[in-house]
C-alpha cells in the first residue's frame, strides 16, 4: 500500500473542490485533489449552456469555460497534486477529533488517513491534516419519488441524460416528457430541442417552477415548451421503452384522478431535486443537517469532525456555481487559518444561527462573534417585497432585531446571501447567554 | 447445434430450470438450457421475496411442503460449492391479536409435523428481544431459525454458471413457439425459426408453463399471474430487521413482509393480485399505500423517505395451489415443472432432484461425470475487502481499482467479468454486480457502464438494453439524430473558417468512441 | 391614433429575473417609442427593447471532434443572435467535425451570415 502526506485532502475535482485546492495551495499547503473521473471540473464539464461567472468573474461563461479558469490556476500549482480517477474509500479519524462515533485509528490526534482507490495508484493512504468535503451531489430518481406504473428503458435523471448529450454525443429520446422544472430540466428541455427532439411538456407539482426564471424564459418560452405547474405524473407506460405518461393536475395537495391525461412519449427526464452525496462524511461520523442533507457546519465551515471542512453542494444544493466558488474559498481559509493555529483554534466561542418562518436552512449553523459572518438561506416562499429579520434570542426567549432588510423578490429556488459585521453582533451579545441568531422572512 | 440431438432440452433458465440443469449436468447428457429471455432469471426468479423457507406455512400433504423442506436442508451445501448471497437469518411470525396468536399455534403445529428444525413459540418478550424494531403491540409469534433470505437472481447466475461449467449449453434470446417429432426426437422452433433437438423435454418455463404444457399436448392446466408489488429501502435505514418478519398469513397469501436483504438493503412487500397479463409489471399508488400500511404494523418505524426504488413480480399460481411436477404416460419424454411459485426457491434444488428421478424413470440413462465438478470460485467483491486485500487485488489486475458504481463499490473489473460471463444488458450486469443497484439507481453508473459493454462485446451504444428485447437506452448518435444535416465544406460557410475541419460522418465518430476507449 | 400594445417580459439579464411591462406601439415600432416599467436596472431597458424589436440569443451546443477523450466538442456564439437564426447556426454546427487540439476561444465559425457572431470553442481538448 502506497503511503503520502499532504496538509490537506480535498475530496472532489469540480467546482468546490477547484476552488478551495486553489485557495489552500495559495497559503503553502500541500493538497491532494482526489477526483474520480479522468479529469477535473466535475459536472461543470457537461453544463455546456452559460451563465456561469456573472457574479464570480463577472462575466458570462459556459461550465466548461468556468471550470477552465480553476483548472489553470490549480494545474501549474507545485502545492497541488491531483489524483485522477481515484475514489475515495474510507476515512479514518483519531479518536480525538470525533465526538460522535468511536470509530478511528489510534493514530495521533488530528491526523487523519484517507484511503484512495483506483488503478493507477492502487491502494494509496493519504496521511493528512485536513480534509475538505467536495464531493457535490446526486440527483434525485425514480425511485424516491415513487411514481406508479412500469420500469421501462428510457427513463434517465436530466444530469445522466445531459450527459449522453454533451459528452457521449448520443440521444436519449425523440420524444420527450421532462418531470420537475429544476434548472438542469430546463436546461435538457432546451438543449433536447436544440438536438431535433421534441419536449412534449415540463411537470412541476409546485404551483411555481424550481428553477431559476432565466432558465423558464430561454429554455422553456423560447420554444413554446408547456410548464404545467401544480402536475404530477401519475403513472409510466411501456414494457420495453417508455410509450406513454399520465399527468394528473393537484389540488390542495390531492392528485384530481378524473382530470389525468396522457402523453405520448419513449422518453422521460426527471429533474427532481439533488441530494449532497455525504455517504463518505457519514462513515467517519460527520454529522448531517436533515434540512439540507449536508453536514451540519460550525462559523468555519468545520464539520463535527475536527479538521473536516465541506463547501459546495456537498453542504447544500447551490443554484450558482459562483457561490459554490465563494463558499469553497472561505472554506478553504479556514482550513488554513485551522493549519496555522492549530492547537489554540477556534479562538472564540460559537453560538448558534437558527432558520425560523418561511426558511429552510442557513449555512452556517452557527458564527463567530470574532469574525464577519456570512450567511447563506433558502427561502420557503414566493414573494416580492419580502422583509428579512435577523433577530438576536436569548434564553429568556427574548429577542432584539439585529438587521432588517427588504428583498425585492424570493423564492425557493434562488438561495439568499447576507453579510454581518463582528462588530454589529457584538452590540448584542450577552455574556452567558445562548445569542441565538434568529432569520427570519415575512 | 442444428443438426445435433440432445439428450435434454430445458425450457426456461429461472432457478427451476436452473436447478435442473445444474443437477443434470453432474451426468453424461448434452444439455441445453433455454431462455426466452436476453439473459436467464429474467422472468419469476429476478423479483420475488428471496426468501429460504423454514417449512411452517403449507400442510405435509402437499407436494410444495415436502420438497421446502427438502431444499432448505440442501442449501448450506450448495452455497458451500457456489457462494450466492445466502445466510440463515431467522424467520419470524408476528401476532398482533390473540386470535392470530390461534394461527400461530397452528403454524407451530405444522411446523413439528413438517420437522422444521428448531422452531419455537415467542412470546411477546421474546419476540421484542428477537426483534427490537418490531411494533410493541405484538402478541406473540413464531420463530423459525432455519429460515433465511438470498439474492435469487444471484443464485440463478451461480446455478447457471456451475451448469456451463460442467457443459450444459445455455441459449437466451429462444422463445419456443412451436414443436415437431420425429424418431423420437422433439424439435424445438423459436419465434425467429431456429430451431433445437432433444430426445428429452423438461417444461421450466415459469408464467407460461400451461402453454408449453399444452403444445406438448400434455396435461390442461392454468397458470393464473399473480403479481407483487415490492419498495426497496436504503441500507441507512436505522430500523432494519435482522430477521425476515411475517404477519399471520391469511388463506390466500403469506402476507406483506419485511425482509432484511442479503446486501444491507430492506425490502418490504409483496401484494397478491391475480392479473391477466402475465408480463404486468407495474406498479400502482394503493398497493404503495397498502404495502406501507402493513409493513408498518410490523415494524412502526419505516419510512417511505428511505425508498431506493419500486418493482413488481409476477408469480406463475397453477391450479390447486400445489407444484406440478410429473410426467405423463401418453407423452413420452416430457416433464412438467410447474406451478413454482412460493416456496419454489427454496424447493429448487429439491425440484431438481426430483424431475432427475422423473427423467430416470422416463427411461433416461443416467451416467455419473467423473469429471463433474460442484465447485465455482467465489467471485470477487471488492466491497467485502479490506484495504490491504484490495490492494493485493490491484496489483494483479488494476481494473479492480477503478471505482464504477460508487453507491455499491463495484469496479470495472468486476463488470468485465459480468460481461464475461454473458451478462450484456444493463439489468443483467445490475442483478450480477450490484452496479447501479444503490441510492443513485444508475445515475451516475450507468454511461461508464454502457461504455465498458461497447468496449467488450463490440455492441454499438444505441444497441445497448437494459433487459433485452426493445428495452434500448439510446436513440442514436447526435448526428444520426439530427434532421436537417447540411453538408458543408469550409467554403460555403459564410465568412470562411479559421481553423481545419472536415465534414462529419458516422463513421468517424465510431473511431472517436473507439479511440476513448482504448485510453481508459 | 396609434396602436399601443403591452407584453410581460421576464428580464434575463441577470439571475433577478425583473418581471417587465414593455410598452409599444405596434405601427410604429421604435426604440424610442418602447416604455419599459418593472427594471431594476438599465440592462431591463436594453432587454425590453430588444424582445420586441429583434429578440436575440448567446446560442450554446455541440460539435463533432475526433477526440479521445469526448465525442462532442462544446461551442457558444460570441454574440447574442437573432432567434430566428438560430436552427440555420445548429445545422451549420452539427456538419461541422473538428480535430483537436481545440482551445477555448477557438473561432470555428467567423462572421456568421454577416451578422458578426463567431463560433468558438468553449473546451480545451489538446487529444
Amino acid at each position: 500500500m502506497r503511503e503520502a502526506v499532504f496538509d490537506t485532502v480535498v475530496v472532489g475535482g469540480g467546482a468546490a473542490g477547484l476552488a478551495a485546492s486553489k485557495i489552500i495551495a495559495e497559503r503553502g499547503y500541500r493538497v491532494a485533489l482526489v477526483e474520480r473521473e479522468n479529469r477535473l471540473g466535475g459536472i461543470l464539464n457537461q453544463c455546456i449552456h452559460n451563465g456561469f461567472g456573472l457574479h464570480y468573474f463577472k462575466e458570462e461563461l459556459t461550465g466548461p469555460e468556468y471550470a477552465q479558469r480553476f483548472i489553470e490556476t490549480t494545474a501549474g500549482t507545485p502545492n497541488i497534486e491531483v489524483f485522477l480517477e481515484t475514489t475515495v474509500m474510507d476515512v479514518k479519524t483519531s479518536r480525538a477529533d470525533n465526538n460522535n462515533s468511536g470509530k478511528g485509528s489510534t493514530n495521533s490526534p488530528g491526523t487523519k488517513e484517507v484511503f484512495c482507490y483506483s488503478s493507477r495508484y492502487g491502494v494509496l493512504k493519504i496521511i493528512t491534516k485536513t480534509i475538505v468535503l467536495a464531493m457535490g451531489s446526486r440527483e434525485r430518481n425514480r425511485g424516491n419519488i415513487g411514481i406508479p406504473g412500469t420500469r421501462p428503458a428510457g427513463i434517465f435523471t436530466a444530469g445522466l441524460a445531459q450527459r449522453f448529450v454533451n459528452i457521449e454525443g448520443y440521444s436519449p429520446g425523440e420524444n420527450v416528457v421532462i418531470i420537475g422544472s429544476g434548472d438542469i430540466g430546463l436546461i435538457m428541455a432546451r438543449r433536447m430541442t436544440l438536438i431535433g427532439a421534441r419536449v412534449l411538456a415540463v411537470i412541476e407539482i409546485q404551483p411555481y417552477p424550481s428553477g431559476l426564471t432565466r432558465n423558464i424564459v430561454q429554455c422553456l418560452r423560447d420554444f413554446d415548451i408547456p410548464l404545467h405547474l401544480s402536475h404530477i405524473v401519475s403513472r409510466i407506460y411501456g414494457r420495453d421503452r417508455v410509450e406513454a405518461v399520465d399527468v394528473t393536475p393537484v389540488r390542495n395537495g390531492k392528485p384530481e384522478m378524473e382530470e389525468t391525461f396522457k402523453i405520448k412519449c419513449d422518453t422521460l427526464l426527471l429533474s427532481v431535486g439533488l441530494v449532497p452525496e455525504n455517504e463518505l462524511s457519514k462513515k467517519f461520523g460527520v454529522k448531517i443537517n436533515p434540512e439540507t442533507g449536508g453536514a451540519v457546519v460550525d462559523a468555519h465551515m468545520m464539520t463535527s469532525v475536527d479538521g473536516v471542512f465541506s463547501c459546495g453542494n456537498v453542504l447544500h444544493i447551490h443554484d450558482l456555481v459562483d457561490y459554490v466558488s465563494e463558499e469553497s474559498i472561505a472554506a478553504a481559509s479556514f482550513a488554513c487559518d485551522y493549519m496555522e493555529e492549530r492547537g489554540k483554534w477556534p479562538a472564540a466561542e460559537q453560538f448558534p444561527t437558527v432558520a425560523s418562518s418561511n426558511i429552510k436552512y442557513v449555512i452556517p449553523n452557527s458564527y463567530d462573534p470574532e469574525i464577519n459572518n456570512r450567511f447563506f438561506f433558502r427561502p420557503m416562499i414566493v414573494k416580492n417585497n419580502a422583509k428579512l429579520c435577523i433577530r438576536m434570542e436569548n434564553e429568556d426567549k427574548e429577542q432584539k432585531t439585529l438587521l432588517e432588510k427588504r428583498l425585492l423578490h424570493v423564492q425557493p429556488s434562488e438561495m439568499v446571501s447576507v453579510n454581518i459585521k463582528s462588530e454589529r453582533i457584538k452590540e448584542f451579545l450577552r455574556d452567558g447567554e445562548e445569542n441565538r441568531l434568529v432569520f427570519s422572512i415575512q | 447445434m442444428k443438426n445435433k440431438v440432445l439428450d435434454v432440452a430445458i425450457i426456461g433458465a429461472g432457478v427451476t430450470g436452473a436447478s435442473i440443469a445444474r443437477k443434470l449436468s453432474a451426468y453424461k447428457l448434452d444439455i441445453a438450457l433455454i431462455e426466452k429471455e436476453t439473459d436467464v432469471a429474467f422472468g419469476v426468479s429476478k423479483a420475488n421475496s428471496g426468501i429460504i423457507h423454514a417449512g411452517f406455512h403449507h400442510p405435509p400433504v402437499t407436494l410444495k411442503s415436502k420438497l421446502e423442506i427438502m431444499g432448505n436442508s440442501m442449501f448450506d451445501q450448495l452455497n458451500r460449492e457456489l457462494h450466492f448471497p445466502f445466510k440463515r437469518c431467522g424467520i419470524i411470525v408476528a401476532a398482533m391479536s390473540v386470535e392470530e396468536m390461534k394461527t400461530i399455534q397452528e403454524l407451530y403445529q405444522r411446523g413439528v409435523n413438517n420437522g422444521v428444525i428448531g422452531i419455537e413459540l415467542c412470546n411477546r418478550s421474546r419476540m421484542l428481544e428477537l426483534e427490537p424494531n418490531l411494533n410493541s403491540d405484538v402478541t406473540g409469534g413464531l420463530y423459525a431459525p432455519t429460515g433465511g433470505i438470498i439474492e435469487p437472481y444471484r443464485f440463478v447466475f451461480s446455478l447457471v454458471e456451475s451448469a456451463r461449467k460442467n457443459g450444459v449449453n445455455i441459449i437466451t434470446n429462444f422463445e419456443v413457439v412451436d414443436k415437431r417429432e420425429t424418431n423420437n426426437t422433439y424439435t424445438l422452433i423459436s419465434s425467429t425459426g431456429e430451431s433445437i433437438k432433444a430426445r428429452y423435454v423438461i417444461n421450466a418455463s415459469g408464467l407460461y408453463a400451461d402453454k408449453i404444457s399444452e403444445l406438448f399436448g400434455a396435461k390442461k392446466f392454468k397458470i393464473t399471474p399473480r403479481k407483487g408489488e415490492y419498495y426497496l429501502l436504503d441500507k441507512s435505514s436505522s430500523y432494519r430487521p435482522s430477521r425476515v418478519i411475517f404477519p399471520v398469513p391469511t388463506k390466500i397469501s403469506k402476507g406483506i413482509l419485511v425482509v432484511p436483504t442479503v446486501e444491507g438493503t430492506t425490502l418490504i412487500g409483496p401484494t397478491a393480485e391475480n392479473i391477466n397479463d402475465r408480463e404486468d409489471f407495474s406498479t400502482s399508488i394503493e398497493n404503495f399505500e397498502k404495502i406501507f400500511y402493513a409493513t408498518r404494523r410490523l415494524v412502526p418505524a419505516i419510512s417511505e423517505r428511505d425508498i431506493i426504488t419500486s418493482f413488481a413480480g409476477v408469480r406463475p399460481a397453477a391450479e390447486g395451489g400445489d407444484f406440478i411436477i410429473e410426467s405423463y404416460p401418453d407423452v413420452p419424454k416430457f416433464i412438467n415443472a410447474a406451478g413454482i411459485q412460493s416456496p419454489g426457491l427454496t424447493a429448487s434444488p429439491a425440484i431438481a432432484e426430483y424431475v432427475k428421478d422423473l427423467l430416470k424413470k422416463q427411461g433416461c440413462r443416467l451416467v455419473e461425470k467423473p469429471d463433474y465438478d460442484p465447485y465455482l470460485d467465489e467471485t470477487v467483491k471488492l466491497r467485502e475487502m479490506d484495504h490491504s486485500s484490495a490492494d493485493q487485488l490491484f496489483q494483479k489486475d488494476p481494473r479492480y481499482g477503478n471505482i464504477i458504481c460508487r453507491c455499491e463499490n463495484v469496479s470495472e473489473a468486476e463488470i468485465v467479468h459480468a460481461i464475461h460471463q454473458g451478462h450484456t444488458t444493463l439489468d443483467g450486469i445490475k442483478f450480477y454486480t450490484r452496479a447501479q443497484m444503490g441510492r443513485c439507481q444508475g445515475g451516475f453508473c450507468s454511461y461508464k457502464i454502457i461504455k465498458i459493454i461497447h468496449r467488450e462485446t463490440g455492441l454499438p451504444f444505441e444497441k445497448i438494453t437494459k433487459r433485452g428485447r426493445e428495452s434500448y437506452i439510446l436513440k442514436g448518435s447526435i448526428e444520426d439524430d439530427w434532421k436537417g444535416v447540411v453538408e458543408v465544406t469550409n467554403t460555403s460557410l459564410q465568412g470562411g473558417t479559421t481553423r481545419d475541419m472536415q465534414t462529419g460522418s458516422p463513421d468517424n465518430n465510431a473511431q472517436s468512441a473507439g479511440g476513448n476507449e482504448g485510453n481508459t | 391614433m396609434s396602436s399601443r400594445s403591452n407584453k410581460s417580459l421576464i428580464c434575463i439579464s441577470c439571475p433577478i429575473g425583473c418581471h417587465l411591462t414593455v410598452e409599444y406601439d405596434k405601427d410604429n415600432l421604435r426604440e424610442e417609442n418602447i416604455k419599459i416599467s418593472g427594471n431594476k436596472c438599465s440592462r431591463g431597458i436594453t432587454y425590453g427593447r430588444e424582445e420586441v424589436l429583434a429578440p436575440k440569443r448567446t446560442v450554446t451546443a455541440t460539435v463533432s471532434i475526433a477526440s479521445e477523450i469526448q465525442r462532442r466538442l462544446p461551442v457558444k456564439t460570441t454574440k447574442h443572435i437573432d432567434k430566428v437564426l438560430i436552427f440555420e447556426l445548429l445545422d451549420n454546427l452539427y456538419s461541422l467535425k473538428v480535430k483537436p487540439p481545440v482551445n477555448i476561444g477557438e473561432r470555428l465559425i467567423e462572421n456568421f451570415k454577416g451578422t458578426g457572431v463567431d463560433v468558438v470553442a468553449t473546451m480545451k481538448l489538446d487529444r
